[in-house]
């Protein structure tokens, strides 16, 4: 009895291993390389205020290029709408016939495109802008920096973008009931913004309405 | 004319700052430029639209840069994602 109990262990402990050693080794490969590096200077002791201070110079910086609409729709709904086939020869945009369509463009999430005049999603684009140099471990760029390459990267070659991004059905990552919910949001926004007196550049700016990621 | 790129945890970082007008200067911004393009990195530069609209270009070489920009923007190619 006490054998077998014993073989029985061995064996569990041995498919444990198995499945474990993969993470266990990538953790050390990972603490190898950050010991390795902040070794060489290139990565300081972890700073609990870092990603708060880069998304707040990513901020500013995502505020000094788009427009006022744009800002105040990031800053209160989460999210920038970003007109569509500004760049593109009229021949190449023929499948939607001239109707006009539009991207939202969240933070580290896909870029729904959709029909503002009937609110019907098109697709999803998912599109990451990975720094493969990891400075501090972490290839992602702060949400506001994000967004700003997104909104960049379609304004200033649409085509190029999407050529890049992986296309899905609406609802592969992001709930279409979430994205029907921003559209509403957005012409409430929109319609607020219009009857209110001219914007007050200088109110202070709370943090974007965030979402969950996917 | 500044060049700013984007980091994750860091924001954006001045890596390189020049008048263009100035031999030395450009010398030094074409070589940075090439270097951040080499890495992977696309360019863009903020500019405002005759209609005063803020808009974007991208740009492929130190010549296509618009010359009354002040800043040139480096950030990670895109690459599709969430597959």
């Amino acid at each position: 009895m006490t054998v077998a109990l014993c073989v029985t262990a061995i064996v569990v402990i041995a498919l444990l291993s198995e499945i474990t050693w993969p993470y266990v080794d990538r953790r050390l490969d990972h603490r190898r390389a950050r010991r390795e590096a902040r070794r060489l200077g290139v990565v300081g002791p972890y700073d609990p205020g870092r990603e708060r201070r880069a998304e707040q110079r990513a901020r500013e910086l995502l505020r000094s290029c788009v427009n006022d609409e744009e800002w105040g729709m990031y800053r209160d709904l989460g999210f920038i709408r970003v007109w569509g086939g500004q760049g593109v020869p009229a021949d190449a945009a023929r499948d939607l016939r001239g109707v006009p369509y539009a991207y939202l463009v969240y933070p580290h999430k896909p870029i729904v495109a959709y029909l503002p005049q009937t609110g019907q999603l098109l697709n999803e684009y998912c599109v990451e802008f990975p720094d493969e140099t990891r400075p501090f471990g972490s290839a992602r760029l702060p949400d506001s920096d994000d967004v700003l390459a997104k909104w960049m990267a379609l304004k200033g070659d649409e085509r190029r973008l999407i050529a890049e991004a992986n296309l899905h059905l609406p609802g592969r990552q992001i709930d279409p009931k979430q994205v029907q919910r921003d559209i509403w949001r957005l012409g409430r926004w929109e319609r607020e913004r219009l009857e209110r007196p001219a914007a007050d550049p200088g109110t202070p700016s709370p943090p974007p309405a965030r979402h969950d990621n996917p | 004319m500044k060049f700013l790129r984007m980091r994750p945890g860091h924001g954006e970082q001045l890596i390189a700052e020049g008048d263009p007008e100035v031999a030395e200067d450009a010398e030094r911004l074409v070589a940075e430029f090439r270097r951040q393009l080499d890495q992977g990195m696309w360019a863009a530069v903020p500019v405002t639209s005759e209609a005063g609209r803020r808009e974007a270009e991208l740009v492929r070489t130190f010549g296509d840069i618009p010359s009354a920009t002040d800043r040139v923007i480096f950030f990670p190619r895109a690459a599709g994602g969430g597959v």
